[in-house]
């Protein structure tokens, strides 16, 4: 096996307590003192995550902008410098290749921020598409770090780390900003349902940008956070994680994406014939999440049966909601299914479905 | 965390503690509930329940992951912390105070004697 991969935190994130689990390669911290509590100071406070895992790849040139919109589902016309947009990767068969957030820096120049474990196949179908257009694509992803500052106390411990006016920075937005001393591309972006940043920066300027955050934070209660509470606050959110809510076998309208698939934008995209031929049949499956009124965890593969035992589908993603204290989830379920329910070692769980977020989120503006 | 020494253990990270009333008190060790990280559910078997040696009689869940509890020494069960349905988190808190798990009247109090003394505990999780 190959070696893991380290973030230019990892003596950070060690020094600070982090214990480390392999995440797509990638040796990253899963927490530091306690999921459920550094999940309860994003929701309450704030929380730093170092996402630096995460892939950037550049696009840029006269076609950077016509080339992504023939890439991707969501509509990438309407970017404009300082905008920002989510949005997912299809295959010619509607299946996700990636889900991904395009941050406009200017007129031709794109940065696309991929998931770790997807970044290499993500670079290369990229590149690959490209051909024909007027663009470069290049993989940046080992010259950014990537730290999340996420939780409601998020904008008292960024502004005065920075003369950049984050009044001015609205949801889905970016801007070129010094913060601490170190060059930033600082996003209002994140992946909890909270109001954030996420924060770009030079990898050797990585540990004084934590550590910065870090003194800034900690009058206002900030935590460090590791991946079990980004993977709790997304669930809670109702946000899909590739491999579990989207991948290459279900399509953003079966995960309820539909909303970045854009059928009738005036591009062309991969994967648009087969996305409006299911639209039209309607949908074989699809995600839709879940409470059980139960503390125990529904796991990831657990089969999903409706009223008369039969399978109709399996629990996708699952964990204790630390804010309800009780089990949520997600499941991949055939259409019209009715009562669902799951064994967990023996017992039967009804499992009640839930529109997300499962708790009250901020209005993001 | 010392190991507390009034206890004995067993290699499966329980410990159990002779009561003044020939009772003995059962859970899980602090190393164990480290390693498990954030407790979520702790299932435990009905009062009255009779275990064998080594035989499972619950469930401790975390964010991670179910695993088994086992028996180390065999009886009949007489309380069991009702505490834990609400609050599995004391068992992280404090393994070998509130987070208690069950309370065994001993089938043969003499198959302590063959589980680990504090200090032989201590050499196991350190090794």
């Amino acid at each position: 096996m190959p070696a893991l991969r380290r973030t230019p935190l990892f003596g950070f994130n060690r020094q600070h307590g982090a214990r480390f689990v392999d995440f797509g390669g990638w040796e990253m911290p899963v927490q530091y003192k306690s999921i459920l509590e550094e999940h309860r100071a994003v929701r309450q406070r704030a929380g730093l995550f170092d996402v630096s895992h995460m892939g950037e790849v550049e696009v840029t040139g006269p076609e950077a902008a016509r080339f992504l919109d023939r890439l991707v589902t969501n509509d990438v016309a309407q970017l404009f410098p300082g905008r920002v947009l989510y949005s997912t990767m299809c295959q010619p068969d509607g299946g996700v290749v990636d889900d991904l957030i395009i941050y406009c820096r200017g007129v031709d120049d794109f940065l696309v921020c991929v998931n770790a474990s997807n970044a290499d196949k993500d670079v290369a179908w990229i590149a690959e598409h490209a051909a024909g257009f007027d663009c470069r694509v290049r993989n940046l992803s080992d010259d950014f770090a990537l730290l999340a500052l996420q939780g409601p106390a998020s904008v008292a411990i960024l502004q005065p780390l920075t003369a950049a006016d984050l009044g001015a920075l609205k949801y889905y937005h970016c801007m070129h900003g010094t913060v601490a001393g170190a060059e930033c591309l600082i996003a209002r972006t994140g992946y909890t349902g909270e109001n954030g940043y996420e924060l770009f920066c030079r990898p050797a300027d990585a540990e004084t940008l934590a550590l910065a955050l870090l003194a800034a934070g900690q009058p206002h209660g900030l935590e460090l956070a590791g991946l079990g509470a980004r993977d709790s606050l997304r669930l809670e959110a109702g946000y899909p994680l590739y491999g579990h809510e989207i991948s290459d076998a279900i399509t953003p309208l079966q995960a309820g994406l539909g909303w970045v698939v854009k059928l009738d934008k005036k591009s062309d995209f991969i994967g648009r014939d087969a996305l409006r031929a299911q639209q039209a049949a309607g949908l074989p499956s699809r995600i839709v999440f879940f409470k059980t009124g139960d503390r125990r965890i529904v796991r990831a593969g657990t089969p999903v049966v409706d009223a008369s035992g039969a399978v109709a589908g399996e629990v996708r993603s699952g964990t204790l909601s630390p804010m309800l204290n009780e089990a949520i989830g997600s499941m991949l379920v055939n259409t019209g299914a009715g009562e669902l329910s799951v064994d967990v070692r023996g017992t039967a769980i009804k499992l009640t479905t839930v529109k997300p977020p499962f708790v009250t989120l901020p209005a993001k503006t | 965390m010392p190991v507390p020494s009034d206890c004995k253990y067993a290699k499966s990270h329980e410990w159990m503690k002779l009561l003044p009333d020939g009772t003995v008190l059962i859970g899980i060790t602090d190393y164990a509930q480290n390693s498990l990280g954030d407790i979520t559910y702790v299932q435990l078997p009905k009062v009255g329940a009779v275990l064998a040696t080594g035989e499972g009689f619950g469930v401790v869940e975390s964010v991670k992951a179910a695993s088994d509890l086992y028996a180390p020494i065999s009886g009949t069960v007489v309380e069991i912390n009702e505490a834990l349905n609400t609050a599995p988190e004391t068992v992280n808190r404090e393994p070998q105070v509130g987070g208690w798990m069950l309370k065994l009247k001993p089938a043969n109090v003499v198959e302590l004697d063959g589980l680990l003394s504090a200090a032989d505990y201590e050499k196991l999780i350190g090794e």
